[in-house]
């Protein structure tokens, strides 16, 4: 059995609890820029920066009007003898539309704009009144909870490369040009890997659940 | 900066007396149901983890099968239709001399989801008979997995980004093809086996081996 009297003095609240390899820690909050990292299993615990709030906010704001911009204006278009053909990333997605193909086509349109989307306004929701020193928003603390469950379903930068597979294939077969949309996705997915980088998790818990000394 | 800076043995919340939250990191007393900061479900080992896993394992495994079987994208050039299934049209592709993007496909469509069978079992055995790897090897196998099945879903997107785009009235048009359905299904399955798998399992059988020495 382990010496557990350095853990268990104390209250609760100074403890962090690894969630991959369950070892428990006297909680000491890394300086901005530093990460606190698990001793056993090298998973990181926290990693506050500097102004994350307001990054992540500005960040998430661009990030919604690229989906819906992106998602209406044209992303691809092919000709070939004489015929063309242009669509949008909402076309692209809503492909599959015969039978049980149509649950495709939502499950398609849901990982690649509306996942992404949702997440991102959940994100503003959560973290605006943080940012403020306001208390949290109204159910704030399921909104952040929704929006971490369905951080693997949002799935823009694998569409991103899809784009590109699906680009060589048609290459020979037809001529192929971009519309702005292919643009605007671009930087979409580069903002979206961006944030995930500055969010630290254990932050935005912390500070919803002591609002004032954040 | 790490958390331990010294040697000393690591204390597990259950070793402690305490329950950890997997969400929020935050501790509790072992007997508290739901966490109070955010409110997930607590438990401290998840028992029936590996009967989800595999349950979630075998209908991912079950949808694979017909996902290859059947075609994937059914080409009409002029007069000429063509279904290709998945591992047809990579094949296809390299014939043409496209190796680069027949490699994506076959790596995406048939290794990784191949590979992410394998690891889940191996893990969801391993920890189990507490045999295989060191933790380390074995949670790194768990991450890989956990970050890479994803990514298997990049055919999906393929199929109907070339649905959409290759619609060009008599001279070409491409529908996709049954196995589209199954593929998606297989991979959404896999990913919610390996998101059921309690990884604080794969230190136990560590340190339970420890303890046997």
């Amino acid at each position: 059995m382990a010496d557990v009297s350095h853990v268990s003095r104390g209250p609760l609240e100074g403890l962090i609890v690894c969630p991959v390899c369950d070892a428990t820690y006297q909680l000491q909050r890394p300086k901005n820029g530093e990460r606190a990292v698990c001793g056993r299993c090298h998973k990181v615990l926290i990693a506050p920066r500097r102004k994350a709030g307001v990054q992540i906010i500005a960040v998430a704001v661009a990030v919604v009007v690229l989906i819906i911009a992106a998602s209406v204006f044209p992303f691809l278009s092919i000709s070939a003898a004489g015929r063309s053909n242009a669509v949008s990333i909402l076309d692209a997605a809503l492909t599959f539309t015969e039978g049980p193909m149509l649950v495709l086509a939502l499950l398609t349109a849901g990982f690649i704009i509306f996942v992404p989307l949702l997440r991102m306004l959940l994100t503003m929701y959560v973290l605006i009144p943080v940012v403020l020193d306001r208390p949290p928003a109204r159910h704030a603390i399921r909104a952040f909870r929704l929006s971490e469950a369905m951080r693997p379903w949002s799935m823009a930068e694998i569409f991103a490369l899809g784009c590109a597979v699906a680009l060589v294939k048609v290459a020979d077969l037809a001529t192929v040009s971009f519309g702005p949309a292919f643009w605007m996705f671009g930087v979409l997915v580069v903002l979206v890997i961006v944030q995930d980088g500055f969010l630290c998790k254990w932050s935005v818990w912390n500070s919803l659940e002591h609002p004032k000394r954040q | 900066m790490e958390l331990s800076g010294t040697s000393e043995k690591t204390v597990t919340a259950r070793a402690a007396g305490l329950v950890a939250c997997t969400r929020c990191t935050r501790a509790w007393p072992i007997e508290t149901q739901v966490c109070g900061r955010c409110g997930a479900k607590l438990v401290s080992r998840d028992e029936n983890s590996l009967q989800r896993v595999w349950a979630l394992w075998i209908v991912g495994l079950m949808c694979y099968v017909p996902a290859n079987v059947y075609p994937m994208l059914r080409t009409q050039q002029l007069f000429q239709v063509d279904e290709s299934t998945i591992i047809g049209g990579a094949v296809d592709l390299a014939h043409y001399g496209a190796f680069g993007i027949a490699t994506i496909i076959l790596v995406a469509s048939v290794v990784i989801p191949l590979g992410k069978f394998w690891a889940i079992a191996f893990l969801a055995v391993s920890v189990r008979s507490g045999r295989g790897f060191a933790s380390h090897h074995r949670l790194l196998m768990y991450e890989v997995v956990e970050y890479i099945g994803r990514w298997s879903m990049i055919d999906i997107f393929v199929v109907a980004i070339l649905s959409a785009l290759v619609q060009l009235q008599g001279l070409a048009s491409i529908t996709p093809g049954p196995a589209a359905f199954f593929f998606a299904l297989s991979v959404i399955f896999t990913m919610l086996s390996a998101q059921a798998f309690d990884p604080r399992m794969i230190w136990d059988a560590q340190a339970d081996d420890d303890e046997a020495l």
